[in-house]
């Protein structure tokens, strides 16, 4: 049995599930629970669910702490790059501690943070994070595309010993799909085939995918079958998934919102040249957004940032074709 | 030293750029309404911390600096950036006063002593400090006014800052604008000075400077007060925190939401979350701008008559910059990834 639901609303619903069903799970941040009539404050009690002060260093480093300790913090930060303001807790304090320690202590937390708004938010609110977390062993960082992954993707996060960053992508907020009822757990490091085709390989997340899947909608009214495959997970990265495809396709092309150099598309081809370099008929193309700072007006955001022309433009330009009527 | 009295001509200048920022915010908001998708992303609006702003920057003499939050219109108005520039700004246009690549929240006009804004909370502080640095190295007598909300108050950027500027002795005066509510949590929420009854300016304690908390909705106390501190700190004498109580009369930003969602202003948080309509309809009786059109005009420092050439010319100018906002083009690709590198 399932259930429509919007993105957003998705993850709540597995936040609130994880916490019904282990009362060491607590979940705070900035903004949210600010008076008793607030859904989670009135289920869980002050206790477990609190708005902080805007102080995310002492947020994030208190879900570290809190975790050795032996609870599960989620920590609400709205937007990715508030994680930014606490970098070393998120890279080097954070995902270190079960390492240093030879295995003694577990750090089971959840940074939950909104990316991508490329909707005129400008240069500080618009980032594509994925790449800069995605390398941190210890680790993990998952970004869900859709309702259902949402709530999966978070229930296996809170339930995972490590600490995940969990991504969320601000343009797919109010994304209605089609969600499991009760307990549904995706499992992390395992990607998600959304398309089959036989043509071409092509991955993307969140606001790409959907670019990517239109762009193969168009693709295959030129005879052009793409496969579409969301890696869901970053850390730990589902290559074979990739590859597998990689093997029936021969040609691979990546899609990412990140700047060039920063994006998780670099690892994955490193990865593809590295593994399958007799699978590929053609050279890997990434479809990445421009070097720059997002800027705020439209057209310029729009020229930036990747879209689904761009997507179908790269897959013809890998098989060596041009559009119907072209 | 105190700052230069007021004389009659100076407190109608402040007078007029309380409603120039007064117009210029309300022509923001009806904007939403007038020309939808116009305005995209997350807007701030200073209506109601008019007083404050110019109280402060009345103060600035050639070569000092300010840095500012996101919550930025103000201080160019009152810096005297075209009000054309900054609305073309807001709409994303190459005519813009940063050619429409920052947005509403990042305004800059490095000519005027503004070297900017973060978007991150507090984050703007240690900019400002560094500015106050730079200023001190060079010994010409600069100083730097940092304005954050109470909010930022909590982030470590604000206490380390805080730290080195009285250790250092910088010229700098932090001018922290408590409106009460950091998005929907009131001070008390996440404010342990604040929780204890205490005034948001006991932090200066910590950092052994000067620290006072002032109505921030008195024009001439603001000037007063952070012109002293202003004096103080080009004499080489350091910091010091200023708590301007004030209260915005409208929401913390614009609806958030994914693109195809029409923006507008919800209601003031005071009643949106937490039902206290009274609370923002007193905040309304102590509006700034008509409290000190009044006593200016009760005073004989300004006729009614000249209150409302006053506000006609406002209304006009900020007319002007909203057709000029809309009918101004957009920017060529080119520049996306022209201002990458200096």
């Amino acid at each position: 049995m399932s259930h429509e639901l919007p993105y957003i609303a998705a993850i709540d619903e597995a936040i609130r599930l994880e916490m019904e069903r282990d009362e060491t799970v607590i979940y705070f941040g900035q903004n949210m629970a600010t008076t008793e009539n607030a859904p989670f404050r009135q289920q869980f009690g002050n206790d477990r669910v609190r708005v902080t002060p805007i102080s995310e260093t002492a947020e994030i480093g208190m879900a570290v702490g809190a975790a050795l300790a032996g609870y599960r913090p989620v920590v609400e930060l709205y937007m990715a790059e508030f994680m930014l303001v606490a970098m070393d807790q998120v890279v080097n304090e954070g995902p270190r501690f079960r390492a240093m320690s030879g295995g003694q202590v577990k750090v089971p937390l959840v940074l939950k943070a909104g990316w991508g708004f490329t909707a005129g938010w400008a240069g500080q609110h618009t980032g594509t994070l994925t790449n800069m977390f995605m390398g941190i062993p210890g680790l993990k960082v998952v970004s869900p595309s859709t309702a259902a992954d949402a709530k999966g993707l978070m229930a296996s996060a809170i339930r995972d010993d490590n600490p995940v960053v969990y991504f969320h992508n601000y343009l797919l907020t109010l994304d209605h799909g089609e969600v499991p009822d009760g307990e549904y757990l995706v499992p992390l490091g395992v990607a998600d085939v959304r398309r089959e085709g036989s043509d071409v390989t092509i991955v993307a997340n969140a606001h790409m995918l959907n670019q990517s899947l239109k762009a193969a909608e168009t693709l295959a009214g030129e005879g052009i079958q793409a496969e579409v495959i969301d890696p869901r997970t970053y850390a730990p990265l589902d290559v074979d998934t990739i590859l597998e495809s990689v093997g029936k396709t021969g040609r691979l092309v990546l899609v990412d919102s990140a700047p060039r150099h920063s994006a998780a598309s670099n690892v994955i081809a490193g990865e593809v040249v590295e593994r399958g370099f007799d699978l590929l008929k053609a050279p890997i193309v990434q479809v990445t957004a421009l070097d720059a700072t997002v800027p705020y007006s439209e057209p310029l955001e729009a020229y930036v940032i990747p879209d689904a022309d761009r997507v179908a433009a790269a897959v013809r330009g890998v098989l060596g074709t041009a559009p119907v009527g072209a | 030293m105190t700052p230069s009295p007021l004389d009659n001509d100076r407190l109608v200048w402040m007078y007029t750029q309380m409603v120039r920022i007064r117009e210029f915010e309300e022509r923001v908001k009806r904007t939403f309404e007038e020309h939808p998708g116009v305005i995209r992303g997350h807007t701030h609006l200073a209506d109601g911390v008019e007083a404050s702003i110019v109280g402060s920057v009345a103060n600035m003499q050639p070569g000092d600096y300010v840095l500012t939050t996101y919550r930025c219109h103000g201080y160019p108005i009152a810096l005297g950036t075209d009000t054309k520039a900054i609305m073309a700004e807001i709409y994303g246009r190459a005519t813009g006063i940063c050619k429409g690549l920052g947005g509403s929240m990042h305004l800059c006009d490095p000519s005027r002593g503004f070297l900017g804004t973060s978007g991150i909370v507090g984050q703007g502080i240690p900019h400002a400090t560094g500015a106050a640095y730079a200023a001190q190295i060079r010994g010409e007598g600069q100083v730097v006014l940092c304005f954050f909300g109470d909010g930022a108050s909590k982030q470590g950027a604000f206490h380390e800052s805080l730290n080195i500027a009285a250790l250092w002795k910088l010229p700098i005066v932090y001018v922290m604008e408590n409106n009460g509510y950091n998005v929907e949590t009131q001070t008390h929420q996440e404010d342990a000075n604040a929780a204890a009854g205490e005034d948001l300016s006991v932090k200066a304690k910590a950092y052994s400077m000067p620290g006072v908390t002032i109505d921030g909705g008195d024009p001439v106390a603001v000037y007063e007060t952070v012109g002293a501190a202003m004096e103080r700190a080009r004499r080489g004498e350091g910091p010091t925190l200023i708590e301007s109580k004030v209260y915005r009369l409208s929401a913390h930003g614009n609806l958030i939401a994914p693109p195809g969602v029409p923006l507008h202003y919800p209601e003031h948080e005071a009643i949106a979350v937490f039902g206290d309509r009274e609370q923002y309809e007193a905040a309304l009786k102590g509006d700034p701008v008509p409290q000190f059109r009044g006593r200016l005009v009760n005073d004989g420092v300004m006729t009614n008559e000249q209150a409302e050439e006053i506000l006609k010319a406002a209304r006009d100018e900020m007319q002007e910059a909203v057709t000029f906002g809309v009918e101004s083009p957009f920017p060529e690709n080119d520049e996306a990834l022209a201002y990458v590198y200096a």
